[in-house]
């Protein structure tokens, strides 16, 4: 695989050799030519290389010194033909001058074609945000507004300077306009930079306040992180969270539960499964760690915050959509932390329900343990 | 009386001190390798640098290898990837990018251009030069230890920096990167205080700071950031690194791993988060106020024309310094750190954005009415505005909180990094190298090989970032050895993988082009003529090229006026050098809009 992509550039280059020289009478096939040939060499020994396996390491080594004469041999070939095409130019001024406006045309299209890429590859390309299953549509505006107004500046700033290049490009019969500065336009783009700048800050201040402003009905479920797995606590009857603390960490006692609490002995212990989560109801998540940093992320909630051991984070949204969606950490934690995911279902209350009587609660956790 | 307008002659002050007489080597080893001049010290610093970028380089092709092409290759399993993401940012943000701004053009370029004939402290600048390398040849070295180099991230967060669940950190890898890091701050802290020191105190006669080429002043002010922000990253070494060794627990709470209750308690890993993004944060300014001065003259010298607003660029690099230091937390919004903290920092960071965007603005204004010569280090001026508009902008995403949430960790983030801190200025990087090559070794580059490194690398860079926003906002992590499978994520990004993985190959590779003009040109170049550019500034005024030691023969140079005479109307020539007397240059160097003002106001002012 490395061999066949490093021997395509190889042939990209050579190839690039080619193209300069094609059309430009016996030299340019000479060069063409001489540059296949030393393309090909190079991408001889790499293959050699390549093949020559452990068992022979000299072979491998000549196989790279050979790789390496082939492009040298293609870099001094271009910079040989590069060397007598300048040569030509010498002979009219003209002529120079007429292949340096045809450069500075192409270097303004270049810079325009940038731009227009950019945006097409922002319209047209299929890769956008998956489909949003929370309350979160706000932030998906405040990203929409930021599009827009950023847009638009990097829009205007590649066409300018494209404008720039083409209607500035050196003569000799002109000088630049000496202005040291220009302090009223100066102060209008502050200004209208500034505007566009509270255009995005302030719904973004906005919704941040939302985001971390936790409704009172939104109904508490902790997410537990270790190297590398989630596990989940919901209330139990009291609708109340027991404390926890990781000192009381055993491997009967997994989310370190106080014994002594009484709120604690009814939460329902989920470790290995999925999470449900009944739709339209707010919920806040409370995120617990017990050994790294880690994240609890749903890109379909747009919600996310660190795992910190240590102490204990929230997020809160409310799911809109019934589905199975994929939880990922987003936190590197590890040499794991590629793999520590699990799914989130979404559903409606009376199967929420339904599934919540079937899940252990720590009480006849620690009732089995102790059979 | 305005930045702009010659002082005559007899108005220049006279020399406060006396010349001192400066070190002079007597053996090829002090002349070439425990060498004092700071030119080379400079060329010292920047081979080191690009020596051990190259290795970054190379572990960037390893890790995009593994993600365009997952399960291809045997020798990249998780461990290895891990260790490559966090070589390849660690080495590539400090020791390539600080080290070769601050230590290569900073040393090159400060004396040359304030008028100095070296550094005010020669010795403790070598010092600084032989402890970096000391520090980079302890970062190489963990390659080499049992259990490999550390696999943290780039950021080395606590506690997993130092636990067995993240490669290195039960071994070697760790406390080798803390030690580098260590060395690193020692190291630059030399250099950083003469840098400093040289600016403030050595200037020629009528260098007045309001006359400093923007490059002086973008490395001056990266400097003053890079010394007051260096210590606290320091500190979270040392601290970390007694956390690791003596079971202090600074950012260790208690911890249960693998089912072990660990010794660890009552230690905060958010304190560690704060303390590396009060270095973090201005490190990216330490990174983008050189390139943002150094850019600056590239365009006014290639575009014959007067840098625009000078003034407001000078305040405009003041004030990002200074806002540089109050916006740290915008990388911790999913920290979670009080949620509170998220207006005051998104505040702070979105009002950065008014400063940054005048400068891209003034560089724009340069262009406009100029007389562009459309010569390599000019072709990456321009690469250098458009990637970093477009890394700019992504940056008023991650900034403001809330849009943050989603995008965090993302691959957005990585797009928007390398776009506005890794693409844009390596670009000015090698647009400052291809300008300055014939200064440093009298020798013209190839042109035209030049301009295909320029193309093949502007326009391969910005294909490999533009299309990694866009699988960020659809969710896809970073730092993710293998995405498998999942419900949000389509087949289609696997292929666009493929390409990126491609195109960082084929730009990667294109680097050889660069390093071969460089080698050979600097050889077998064609001689070059003396200021080829027909730069204003004092670098090119020298009686040798390249500059010999001490810089400026028997008498240092006089300054007269600022950095930027460009296309003074009724002058000789389109430029008058910054040593040139005003009765030499014959010319009314007022603007016309300042002729204006002075006869409304009724003659003389």
């Amino acid at each position: 695989m490395t061999v066949a992509l490093i021997g395509y550039i190889l042939i990209l280059l050579a190839l690039c050799i080619g193209f300069c020289t094609i059309g430009r009478g016996s030299r340019g096939t000479r060069y063409a030519v001489l540059g296949s040939v030393a393309g090909a060499i190079g991408l001889g020994g790499l293959f050699v290389a390549a093949g020559s396996g452990p068992q022979s390491p000299r072979l491998h080594d000549a196989g790279l010194a050979l790789f390496a004469v082939g492009v040298l041999a293609n870099f001094y070939l271009l910079k040989r033909y590069f060397d007598e095409v300048e040569g030509d130019r010498h002979v009219s001024a003209l002529r120079r001058r007429a292949a340096g406006r045809a450069t500075k045309n192409m270097v303004a299209l270049a810079i325009i074609l940038v731009g227009a890429g950019t945006v097409g590859f922002h319209f047209l390309s299929p890769w956008w945000w998956t489909p949003i299953a929370s309350n979160w549509g706000y932030v998906d505006d405040t990203i929409i507004v930021t599009f827009w107004i950023t847009g638009v500046v990097f829009v205007a700033i590649v066409l300018f300077m494209a404008y720039c290049v083409f209607r500035y490009w050196h003569r000799d019969d002109r000088r630049a306009a000496y202005e040291p500065e220009n302090k009223k336009l100066e102060w209008w783009l502050t200004g209208l930079t500034a505007v566009g700048v509270a255009g995005m800050l302030t719904p973004g201040l906005f919704v941040w306040n939302q985001f971390v402003t936790v409704p009172e009905d939104a109904t508490e479920v902790e997410v537990l992180a270790r190297q590398w797995e989630f596990a989940f606590r919901l209330p139990g009857k009291d609708g109340v969270l027991g404390t926890s603390d990781a000192r009381n960490i055993t491997p009967e006692n997994p989310f370190g539960l106080n014994r002594s609490d009484p709120r604690g002995h009814d939460d329902v212990l989920i470790e290995g499964a999925e999470l449900h989560l009944p739709i339209n109801k707010p919920v806040k998540v409370l995120l617990r760690s017990i050994d790294v940093l880690h994240n609890f992320y749903v890109p379909e909630f747009r919600a996310k915050m660190d795992m910190v051991p240590g102490m204990i984070t929230y997020y809160w949204f409310t799911p809109t959509r019934t589905g199975t969606f994929d939880a990922l950490c987003f936190e590197l934690c590890g040499i794991g932390h590629y793999a520590m995911r699990v799914k989130v279902v979404v559903e409606d209350d009376g199967k929420y329900q339904a599934w919540l009587t079937q899940q252990p609660t720590f009480a006849r956790m620690l009732a089995q343990a102790a059979e | 009386m305005a930045y702009f307008i010659p002082t005559a002659p007899e108005d220049v002050p006279p020399a406060e001190l006396g010349e001192v007489e400066l070190y002079h080597a007597h053996s090829w080893i002090t002349r070439w390798v425990f060498c004092q001049d700071a030119k080379v010290i400079a060329i010292q610093y920047s081979l080191t640098a690009l020596a051990i970028g190259m290795v970054a380089l190379v572990l960037s092709w390893l890790m995009r290898l593994q993600l365009g092409f997952p399960e291809a290759f045997d020798f990249i399993d998780a461990q290895a990837y891990y260790q490559f993401i966090t070589m390849h940012g660690m080495i590539m943000v400090i020791y390539l990018l600080t080290a070769l701004f601050l230590g290569g053009f900073g040393n090159y370029l400060i004396p040359l251009m304030v008028g100095a004939r070296d550094m005010v402290f020669p010795y403790v600048n070598m010092l600084s030069y032989w402890i970096y390398l000391l520090a980079v040849l302890v970062l190489v070295s963990s390659f080499f230890v049992p259990g490999g180099p550390t696999g943290a991230g780039w950021t080395l967060y606590p506690p997993q920096a130092i636990l067995s669940g993240t490669p290195g950190g039960a071994e070697w890898g760790i406390i080798i990167m803390l030690a580098s890091l260590a060395l690193f701050i020692i190291g630059f802290t030399m250099g950083g205080l003469n840098y400093v020191v040289t600016v403030l105190q050595a200037r020629t006669r009528g260098m007045t700071l309001m006359r400093m080429p923007l490059t002086v002043w973008g490395i001056f002010v990266a400097t003053i950031l890079a010394l007051l922000a260096f210590p606290a990253l320091f500190v979270a070494a040392v601290m970390m690194g007694f956390d690791k060794l003596l079971g202090t627990s600074f950012f260790m709470p208690a911890i249960v791993e693998m089912g072990a209750q660990l010794k660890y308690g009552g230690g905060s890993p958010i304190l560690f988060q704060h303390l590396f993004w009060f270095f973090g944060h201005p490190e990216v300014y330490i990174v983008a106020l050189p390139a943002f001065g150094i850019v600056s003259d590239l365009i006014s010298v290639h575009a014959r024309r007067n840098i625009f607003g000078y003034r407001m660029m000078v305040w405009a690099i003041v004030i990002i310094g200074g806002l540089s230091f109050i916006v740290w937390a915008h990388h911790m919004y999913v920290s979670g750190m009080h949620p509170y903290f998220g207006f005051f920092f998104a505040t702070t960071t979105l009002i950065i954005a008014v400063p940054t965007a005048l400068k891209v603005y003034n560089w724009v204004l340069t262009l406009w009415r100029g007389n562009i010569h459309l010569t390599v280090p000019m072709l990456f001026a321009i690469g250098f505005i458009i990637t970093f508009v477009n890394g700019g902008i992504t940056g008023l995403f991650l900034g403001n909180a809330v849009v943050d949430v989603p995008l965090s960790d993302t691959m957005f983030v990585v797009a928007h990094f390398h776009m506005v801190m890794g693409v844009a200025p390596i670009l000015v990087i090698m647009g400052a190298i291809y300008h300055w090559f014939p200064l440093m070794t009298g020798r013209m580059y190839d042109d035209r090989l030049g301009k295909v490194h320029f193309w093949i690398t502007f326009l391969g860079a910005y294909a490999i970032f533009l299309p990694l926003h866009y699988l960020g906002l659809l969710g896809v992590p970073r730092r993710y050895f293998e995405m498998g499978e999942t419900s949000f994520i389509p087949p289609s990004a696997a292929t666009l993988n493929e390409f990126v993985t491609v195109m960082a190959l084929i730009v990667g590779f294109s680097q050889l082009v660069f390093i071969f003009n460089l080698v050979w040109s600097t050889f077998w170049g064609k001689a070059a003529e003396r200021n080829p550019w027909k730069a204003t500034t004092l670098e090119w005024q020298t009686p040798e090229m390249p500059p010999g030691h001490g810089n400026f023969g028997d008498r240092l140079p006089i300054v007269y006026r600022w950095a930027y005479a460009y296309g003074i109307p009724g002058a000789p020539q389109d430029y008058l050098p910054q040593n040139v007397p005003p009765d030499l240059a014959r010319v009314d160097e007022l603007p016309e809009e300042e002729k204006r003002h002075k006869a409304a106001a009724g003659g003389h002012a």
